[in-house]
């Protein structure tokens, strides 16, 4: 083989193409644990996307007669303290849970990359500046850094999305990071260089689709915690108002009449378990199936 | 060693210098005048001035800033809004319940995890290994209010067998020295104290642990399973030596240092977590007092609070990397 062929073959066995895509996807399905993980997801996604289709009842509607039900044919998992019915407040609220999830990790995705991307690829100053500026901000435990800014912005579900999605933030900036360093080392990359591609093209086409794997595998489990701490937020009252559905607010006076109707608190506790079970089984399912030699 | 160390501290005074930079900035998105929000809508205009003054918030940002810095370097984190008492006083009240907490917490996380992890590893694709996995799997995923408040109904509520909610029943008698309840017992000799202390600490500190030991039971795990298939844990085999000794002899101190790391970084998973913990089972440490200093919009204590605890967890981490060369003398830092 000519020395020309092999440099032309290398980009073709490192770059991820439309089949490094397809092989994963094979690898996906054949994992059990993934695969009932991402069944979990589009049960919760499809439930909240048809909520006004399937949920028995108006999950906002007060019924001061029929408070705190027991789980029954009428109201399938009860109702809680304001006699509202708690199936049709679990499936409206995923669609408070899921949006809050995706929204702010899409934010910390967005920002994250840019920023990570920036650090990577320019190196020198950009790099200090933006990597000691995430290393302060790690210095934080997350959830604290989140209850603080949604203290100060107020409490609401726009402030507790931009909180979640501001802690996320330089985990993502860390791993494009990371990833970037990698594959500008690489001889597809430095081929493009030679070939005169400018840095805008270089990012674009030659280091962005290399870097996706370990971003999709982040946002994954980006987004179950990010449900997790939406739920917490809204516990304490910091997230979704009344009277939203939400699992984490269906949660917070609970505790006052947890003898009489266990189910209010149950219930909803449940559905944000399942939930995030269900991302980091995907999430864990795609590190695995987009590196393979990650598998142990 | 002490080079090394001396190097540490020092890079640690630009990290503290970011950490107040942040929760500066951070404490000046307030929406609208501070002061005003502080103070509610009803507050008279000369109220609200006097506490403009009193916060600084007149002055340039940087001088705001270069002031705030001043103030905090000398221990000065400023005065609550609703009780006039100086923040750091209020904080150092709080504090040794979050501290007995969490200590407890990472105590069963610690231990259990990497008993669980260990066994997981020396009996890898068992019936144990299996099933603790998928504990952990859940554990790591549990929304810890709602597992405490599942805690509170059976433990609690159904079985009584421990309390609801506080750190001591006021009928028990205990002189406080540290303000570690447990530790106030033992110093004492007060067996019921101590009993009555442990019997209130265990649902908190369960639901508080459970995070963390799904992870390192997780690390301890995948750690051990990697050193586990070293020559010199064949050579050990080899030996004759029995499994238990090989595994906790041989392998177990070369597969803590990534445990080490992950029991550091939940530190602050935990101070996080405690904030929810404390608010389910009333439990009276700084945690709580965030939440309850938003809802009274006392700001100073909010930003007070956050501070110290961010600054905790600063050196926290500092103290998880020194542990490093106790475990690995192959690592030296120059």
């Amino acid at each position: 083989m000519s020395e020309r062929a092999v440099v032309l073959s290398a980009p073709a066995r490192v770059r991820m193409t439309a089949g490094f895509y397809a092989d994963a996807w094979r690898r996906l399905r054949r994992n059990p644990a993934a695969m009932a993980g991402m069944a979990i997801v589009l049960l919760f996604a499809l439930a909240a996307l048809a909520a006004p289709l399937i949920a028995p009842h108006d999950p906002i509607e007060q019924d001061l007669e029929g408070r705190l039900l027991p789980p029954s044919a009428k109201f399938l998992l009860g109702t809680d303290d304001l006699g509202r019915d708690l199936l049709s407040r679990i499936i409206y609220g995923g669609r408070t849970s899921l949006s809050v999830g995706i929204v702010s990790v899409g934010l910390a995705l967005a920002i994250g990359t840019l920023l990570g991307l920036v650090a990577g690829f320019y190196g020198r100053w950009a790099d200090s500046l933006t990597m000691r500026t995430m290393d302060i901000m790690l210095a934080f435990p997350a959830t604290l850094l989140a209850i603080f800014i949604v203290g100060i912005r107020g409490p609401g579900l726009n402030n507790a999305m931009l909180a979640i999605g501001v802690i996320n933030v330089p985990i993502f900036a860390r791993i494009v990071r990371g990833s970037v360093l990698r594959v500008r080392q690489e001889d597809f990359v430095e081929a493009a260089r030679a070939l005169g591609a400018s840095q805008g093209r270089l990012l674009r086409h030659h280091i962005l689709p290399n870097i996706l794997a370990p971003v999709i595998v982040q946002s994954t489990l980006g987004i179950g915690s990010a449900v997790l701490e939406a739920a917490g937020l809204s516990f304490l009252g910091l997230g979704a108002q009344a009277p939203t559905p939400e699992w984490g607010a269906m949660l917070t006076n609970t505790r006052e009449f947890l003898r009489d109707a266990p189910w209010a608190a149950t219930f909803p506790g449940i559905a944000i378990l399942l939930t995030v079970v269900g991302f980091n089984l995907l999430g864990d399912g795609l590190r695995d199936a987009l590196d393979p030699r990650l598998r142990q | 060693m002490g080079r090394y160390l001396g190097r540490r501290l020092i890079e640690l005074i630009p990290v503290f210098f970011g950490v107040l930079l942040v929760v500066f900035a951070i404490a000046h998105l307030t929406p609208g005048d501070p002061a005003l929000v502080m103070l509610g809508e009803r507050a008279t205009p000369e109220a609200i001035e006097r506490l403009r003054d009193q916060l600084g918030l007149d002055e340039p940002l940087h001088v705001q800033f270069f002031r705030y810095m001043g103030r905090v370097v000398r221990g000065d984190l400023g005065e609550s809004i609703q009780t006039d008492e100086r923040v750091i006083v209020e904080l150092g009240q709080r504090f040794p319940a979050t501290v007995e907490l969490t200590l407890a917490a990472m105590l069963v996380a610690s231990l259990v995890g990497m008993l669980t992890g260990a066994i997981a590893a020396a009996r890898q694709n068992s019936w144990f290994d299996g099933a603790s996995m998928v504990v952990a799997l859940f554990g790591f995923s549990m929304p810890i209010f709602w597992l405490g408040i599942m805690m509170i109904l059976l433990f609690a509520a159904t079985l009584g067998w421990f309390p609801i909610s506080g750190r001591l029943d006021f009928t028990i008698d205990l002189a406080r020295r540290t303000n570690l309840y447990v530790l106030d017992g033992l110093l004492s000799g007060n067996w019921a104290a101590v009993g009555n202390a442990l019997r209130h600490l265990v649902l908190p500190a369960v639901t508080l642990s459970t995070v963390p030991l799904a992870i390192i039971a997780r690390m301890t795990r995948s750690s051990l399973l990697e050193v586990l298939r070293q020559d010199y844990v064949r050579t050990a085999r080899a030996k004759g030596l029995a499994e238990t000794r090989v595994v906790t002899r041989h392998a177990l101190r070369n597969a803590a240092i990534p445990v080490v790391t992950v029991i550091g970084l939940n530190v602050g998973s935990l101070l996080g977590g405690a904030i929810l913990t404390e608010t389910i089972f009333a439990w009276p440490g700084v945690g709580r007092l965030v939440v309850d200093a938003i809802f009274a919009r006392d700001y100073p204590l909010v930003q007070g609070a956050v501070l110290m605890i961010a600054l905790i967890f600063v050196v926290v981490n500092l103290l998880v990397d020194l542990s490093y060369v106790y475990l690995d003398p192959r690592i030296r830092y120059g």
